[in-house]
């Protein structure tokens, strides 16, 4: 079989188009690539979703969490402090049992079981709760200079927060962010692996990665392919935040123009 | 376990719990809970070391030895951490018994990779065929102690590479000028001074580990992780005194709240211990503790 036959077959294997069977033994260089690659999919779905939902309910968390009125505050504490104190494994877990248990109540539940819906709302309760942690922490940095000026050309209220707070707050949060949303991409490749089952087979990048770690007992060849797809992913992610990064920044002068640093960070 | 639970069906609600909970196999994830500690107080000495030697080689005036040290940190943080959680498990079993296998069995002519096989000779397999139960079980767990060390060792050299050069260079220059030689300069000057600068690192790297040990359960030790969906699941009366619907939910949700306060004690004790390490160093932290004292 070409290389070209298996893509063909192979490519969009994790949303269910092409050949129904997964290969099952003389497993070929180019029927890796293909599976994990389209498994790749998943990971990018559910990276966006969560990035994309979860960057504006991080925005309000973060201005709950720096309001003065606690009944905006304590809300927003508690929901980072669950959502950050808590491994997103057990969250993953605890999320799809209850959605189960739900199931019976009512059949609106039904697709909140398949990880198409259910672990995208755990990732954007998740990523949130991180990100609102970094944009609160912005937030309490905005120069007081910049405030104040804003006062003195008579900025107030939800203007002033639109142009100048909240521009402040994204272009100091940005470079954290960047992290944060690289961390995100590589927390997708947990929902296979926490109870939301992979109907048909139809997983992410890390499970066919793992079908093909199994199968040949090589873990050399499919760990690699995965590896070498996320920097892939992460290289993507650092030039489009990068982008972002120099337009927030581009009224400041060269020097001081805050340059995006890569700090990885791990698991959640 | 108490003498009332002879009979579980004529129990009250509270004494029908008691009862369950304290049941031989709610015994072993209660266990488990220790096998998670135990996993954390290797792990955490153990990728110490890792980054200790991690960073020392990275800012070892030996290139090769720098290129090692670096190549270490930049490769296992790169990669999705779950993916080096799976490979390492199965990389480093074949590894030792491909060295087991070497030294047993040098008169061995077959390839090791026959196909979708990995063949080693009998002698050689980790555990041995015949090995008892425990011994399997604590070769699994040895084998995810050392993937946790490996992944979080690189961390933790980057956070001590970090704090090694963020420690003031004039402190260098002052041992240097004392006649210090560079091994002295490193062992009194640097590696006494550079904890503060790694703490915040190194507390959050603690929060981090906490929150990954569930994945032992990907590694295939019998954690809590495992124990909660054993036991929360559906049991009918043929099987089990103690017939319940699914809890699973609710399993997982212990386990939640276990992690949160888990993380809450750890997040009160590093903070004393950095108050403790600040004092009297010359950063704006011990400066403040200076003023209010």
């Amino acid at each position: 079989m070409s290389c070209l036959q298996t893509i063909a077959d192979y490519g969009l294997r994790s949303i269910g188009i092409g050949e129904r069977l997964l290969p099952r033994e003389d497993f070929t260089l180019c029927q890796q690539f293909t599976l994990i690659g389209s498994g790749m999919i998943w990971n990018v779905y559910f990276g966006l979703i969560a990035l994309l939902t979860g960057f504006f309910l991080a925005t309000a968390v973060a201005l709950g969490k720096a309001s003065s009125n606690p009944l905006a505050r304590k809300p927003s504490e508690w929901f980072i402090f669950v959502f950050r104190g808590s491994p997103l494994f057990i969250q993953f877990f605890f999320a799809y049992f209850a959605f189960l248990s739900l199931k019976s109540v009512s059949p609106i539940f039904d697709p909140f079981t398949s990880a198409w819906l259910g672990a995208a709302i755990v990732l954007f309760l998740n990523t949130a709760a991180y990100s609102g942690e970094i944009f609160y922490g912005a937030l309490l940095s905005i120069p007081k200079g910049d405030t104040e000026a804003a006062d003195a050309y008579g900025f107030s209220g939800l203007t002033k927060f639109r142009k100048i707070t909240w521009p402040t707050m994204l272009r100091l949060a940005w470079p954290a962010y960047t992290n944060e949303a690289i961390f995100l991409f590589h927390a997708t490749t947990l929902v296979y692996f926490s109870g939301f089952p992979a109907w048909r087979q139809k997983g992410d990048a890390l499970y066919y990665a793992n079908y093909f770690a199994d199968k040949t007992f090589n873990p050399f060849v499919p760990y690699p392919i995965l590896a070498g797809y996320f920097i892939l992913v992460t290289l993507v992610i650092i030039t489009v935040f990068g982008l972002v990064n120099r337009r927030l920044n581009r009224h400041l002068p060269q020097e001081s123009r805050g340059r995006l640093k890569m700090r990885m960070n791990l698991i959640r | 376990m108490f003498g009332f639970c002879a009979d579980p069906d004529t129990l009250g609600n509270v004494a029908w719990m008691a009862c369950y909970l304290t049941t031989g196999k709610h015994m072993a994830i209660y266990l488990s809970v220790g096998t998670v500690l135990l996993l954390l107080a290797i792990t955490a000495p153990a990728a110490l070391a890792f980054g200790f030697a991690g960073a020392s080689a990275a800012r070892s005036r030996i290139l090769p030895l720098s290129w090692l040290g670096r190549g270490y940190i930049a490769v296992v943080r790169g990669v999705p951490d779950i993916a080096f959680f799976l490979f390492f498990v199965i990389a480093l079993d074949q590894f030792f018994e491909w060295i087991r296998h070497e030294v047993k069995c040098p008169d061995w002519d077959q390839p090791i990779r026959q196909g979708n096989d990995f063949v080693v000779c009998a002698e050689a397999k980790l555990p041995l065929g015949n090995a008892a139960q425990w011994v399997h079980e604590t070769y699994g767990f040895f084998l995810a102690v050392l993937t946790f060390a490996i992944v979080f060792g690189a961390f933790a050299a980057n956070v001590l590479y970090g704090a090694m050069r963020a420690v003031p260079r004039a402190q260098m220059e002052t041992a240097e000028a004392y006649g210090m030689s560079p091994r002295q300069c490193y062992w009194r000057i640097l590696v006494p001074q550079m904890w503060v600068y790694a703490l915040p690192g190194l507390s959050n790297l603690w929060m981090v580990l906490i929150k990954a040990t569930p994945l032992l359960f990907l590694l295939g030790v019998e954690d809590i992780v495992y124990w909660a969906r054993e036991l929360g699941g559906a049991k009918t009366a043929r099987f089990t005194d103690y017939p319940h619907g699914d809890w699973r939910m609710w399993y997982f949700l212990a386990l939640l709240v276990f992690y949160l306060l888990f993380t809450r004690v750890s997040e009160i004790v590093l903070d004393r211990i950095m108050k403790r390490l600040t004092h009297g160093q010359a950063t704006s932290g011990g400066e403040a503790q200076r003023k209010a004292a």
